[in-house]
């Protein structure tokens, strides 16, 4: 796939069929939708998304040009190449998208996400989870004799990592925030 | 300002009705004379009327409803549009603001309700940027691939005043789709025209969508090249019946020469068509054996549903004239002793006179009555409407059209009800012309009422009824797919046509003998006025030809002894 050269921030170009199609390969994207921020955008992303039957494995919305009143969505989903390439033109029809990014073929990205883990439990435990959560460079952002609330950065694999760790250890409850994801490079 | 915005948009026509939250619109309009309101019996029909005008002009169409009920009766209408990108603009009412969210009387959410049934919708909040997004909303209605948009405006919004926006002031930098084609892929397409055996065209409805221009360019390009064309229901009238490389509609009830020359083709060039699934049936044997190229202004269209070689996002008029340029700076080359090969292979599959019927005894076959309202009719300055069902595909394939914008028929969605109202639109906007709707009896019933529009603004409608007393096509399915079960596919309780055309001061004709049908269609068109036209026809007739569902293009059922076993079980739970 690295030897693909799609032109950056190019929906028109995923029209002309870049990449073996109809396979049934079923892969992992990460798209970058830049939208006006007026009320219902997110609505219509979602709606095509549920609309016509696409997966939605992360999402995350907020707006990121105050002047210009741009959102950014970052939406994980997984597809064959075809309904990945149908799934980038859709969105590219909605009328106040402005650009839609595959971060997947575009290039190297960075991909981040947020989690928050409470863990409850004493003795041993507790001090093997402070333990992992340093090795993960986890912040402990609450903690009480029972509990502590880490905070944890990093890739979507890393944090699935760290959630497998915690689970023995008196995981009661996860929050995530979802990918947020750029691309590598000055452009 | 609202009234302004439209008049500014070269509007001269509404199809709407009135409510509580549309008042102060109304108001306005009662207060001039530049814009024409019709008041239809049923948002439906506004709807549907306005795709009519919009269908039969190349403009946008414009319908005014009222909130809640008024917006949710248009949703067919706006799914219709959008199905079959007709470009509409639909103006509701809503409560006012301050009164939004708290289950005010007529209050439906009706921009969430039509989210996704429009290509785009706005709740005006402001009246300082209301005129400003009306002038977006028919700018994105006409541009790119053609579609109904919806603006919801407030009580509140519509009674305050602010500035007005001129249309040339109103910002539409956002959305501007792409118009020329990709100049390489051009050349592709060229370079395959040139070497091609057995190449077909097949268009849709982006052509006509595309305007006057595209038709023109396409009939100068396959005349050029002698290259044989096909068409969708949509596009019918791009390329004139008459000419001599028309091999008719292709799909489900296409010609046998035309899904013929799909199959076996090995450059295909769809212009403005998207690969329906009545177009391609079982997708994994459509056309083996050819290189596809696609022309199409939205870029979600292709590789779709087809794998295409050759794509081109493009608006079509624009990549025709540059397919023309450089086909004819390269020196016009073909290879024409392959396609004049094909052309005899052709000749062959029209041979087989696939929609071949016998008009014998005292009842009017379906297909002869609209032979004989071809024969009568198309030397008229004709426009057609169709509702939808086996009279649809009849109308088809027997009514030929020379020009585009002269054939509405509901396409993707395949609404019945349509066909009425959309006859009064385009009516409306063709007042001198002879405006036909080719209906069956049930899909005819379905908006009946707006029988007192057509009387109340002198429509003179001709409504061709092919009544079979059934839903033909439903029957048609039960009859092969159903094991002859004929489960609630008759229509009891018939109107008497002719009464009920009197009810409503029109003019009925009734007619059920071979022998008398020229002269009633001669009368309903020499009426100068609405008629229903109620014709008995035979009632357990179907619609051939017909590739049924999961076969590829090459296994068509061509008449009644075709039919034994011909649908297996796989290809009924297809529609």
């Amino acid at each position: 796939m690295a030897a693909l050269k799609i032109k950056k921030g190019s929906t028109k170009h995923s029209a002309y069929n870049l990449r073996p199609n109809f396979s049934d390969v079923q892969e992992t994207h990460t798209l970058a939708v830049v939208v006006d921020n007026e009320p219902g955008v997110l609505a219509r992303v979602i709606g095509l998304f549920s609309g016509r039957g696409y997966n939605i494995e992360s999402l995350t919305v907020a707006e990121i040009d105050h002047t210009g009143h741009h959102s950014r969505i970052t939406v994980v989903t997984t597809g064959t190449p075809q309904v990945i390439e149908q799934i980038k033109t859709q969105l590219g029809r909605i009328v106040p998208v402005h650009e839609v990014h595959d971060l997947t073929v575009e290039g190297p990205s960075v991909e981040r996400e947020l989690g928050l883990f409470k863990v409850t439990g004493g003795g041993d435990k507790r001090v093997e989870a402070l333990r992992l959560a340093d090795i993960f460079r986890a912040n402990v952002v609450d903690s009480t004799l029972e509990s502590f609330v880490f905070e944890i950065t990093g890739a979507p694999e890393k944090i699935d990592a760290f959630a497998d760790l915690m689970r023995p250890l008196g995981l009661v409850e996860v929050a995530r925030t979802g990918v947020a994801a750029l691309s590598r490079g000055p452009a | 300002m609202v009234v302004q915005a439209l008049k500014d948009q070269g509007v001269d026509t509404v199809f709407g009705y009135p409510g509580g939250a549309v008042l102060p619109i109304y108001d306005e309009i009662f207060q001039q004379n530049d814009i024409r309101h019709i008041l239809v019996r049923h948002e439906q029909g506004a709807v549907h009327a306005a795709e009519g005008y919009a269908r039969s002009t190349g403009k946008v169409g414009v319908a005014l409803v009222t909130s809640g009920p008024g917006a949710t009766n248009a949703v067919t209408g706006l799914t219709d549009a959008l199905l079959d990108s007709i470009p509409i603009v639909v103006l509701s009412g809503q409560v006012p603001t301050f009164m939004i969210g708290s289950d005010a009387f007529q209050e439906a959410d009706t921009v969430g309700i039509t989210r996704p049934c429009t290509k785009h919708n706005w709740l005006a909040k402001d009246t300082a940027k209301l005129s400003e997004t009306i002038h977006q909303a028919f700018h994105v209605a006409r541009s790119g691939r053609p579609g109904p948009v919806l603006v919801d405006i407030p009580k509140d919004v519509q009674f305050a005043s602010a500035a007005y926006t001129k249309p040339e002031k109103a910002n539409t930098s956002n959305y501007q789709p792409q118009l020329r084609g990709d100049i390489e892929m051009i050349n592709e397409l060229v370079e395959a025209l040139e070497t091609a055996e057995r190449p077909v065209f097949y268009t849709g409805g982006g052509v006509i969508n595309s305007g006057d221009k595209a038709s023109a360019l396409l009939r100068e390009l396959v005349d050029a090249t002698d290259i044989p064309i096909t068409s969708t229901l949509m596009g019918l009238g791009a390329y004139p019946a008459s000419g001599k490389n028309w091999l008719g509609m292709l799909g489900m009830h296409g010609l046998y020469e035309a899904n013929m020359a799909m199959h076996d083709c090995d450059l295909m060039i769809n212009i403005g068509a998207r690969f329906d699934d009545r177009i391609t049936g079982l997708i994994e044997a459509f056309s083996p054996r050819s290189r596809k190229a696609h022309i199409d202004i939205d870029p979600s269209s292709i590789n779709k549903v087809i794998k295409t070689d050759i794509p081109i996002v493009g608006d079509v008029a624009h990549v025709l004239e540059d397919i023309l340029k450089v086909w004819k700076a390269r020196g016009r080359t073909l290879n024409r002793a392959g396609i004049a090969k094909w052309q005899d292979k052709i000749s062959e599959w029209r041979k087989v006179d696939c929609l071949k019927f016998k008009q014998e005894g005292r009842i009017i076959k379906p297909q002869y009555a609209l032979q004989r309202l071809e024969a009568l009719t198309k030397d008229h300055d004709r426009y057609i409407c169709t509702e939808v069902g086996q009279h649809q595909m009849w109308a088809a394939q027997f009514l030929g059209f020379e020009d585009p914008n002269r054939w509405m028929t509901s396409g993707g969605l395949g609404t019945m009800g349509y066909g009425f109202p959309a006859s009064i639109g385009a009516q409306m906007a063709h007042p001198e012309s002879l405006v036909i709707n080719v209906a069956g009896e049930a899909s005819w019933l379905m908006n009946m009422q707006e029988m007192g529009t057509a009387v109340q603004f002198r429509l003179p409608v001709k409504q061709f009824i092919l009544n079979n007393e059934r839903l033909g096509m439903v029957r048609q399915w039960q009859e092969l797919l159903h094991g002859e079960r004929y489960s609630h596919s008759w229509s009891e309780a018939l109107p008497d046509f002719v009464k009920l055309a009197e009810a409503f001061g029109a003019k009925g004709i009734y007619c059920d003998n071979p022998d008398d049908l020229d002269d009633a269609i001669l009368e309903m068109i020499n009426h100068d006025g609405p008629v229903i036209f109620d014709c008995l026809v035979e009632k357990h007739e179907n619609c051939f030809p017909m590739i049924p569902s999961g076969k590829p293009h090459n296994e068509m059922l061509l008449g009644e002894a075709s039919t034994q076993g011909a649908i297996e079980a796989g290809g009924a739970v297809l529609v």
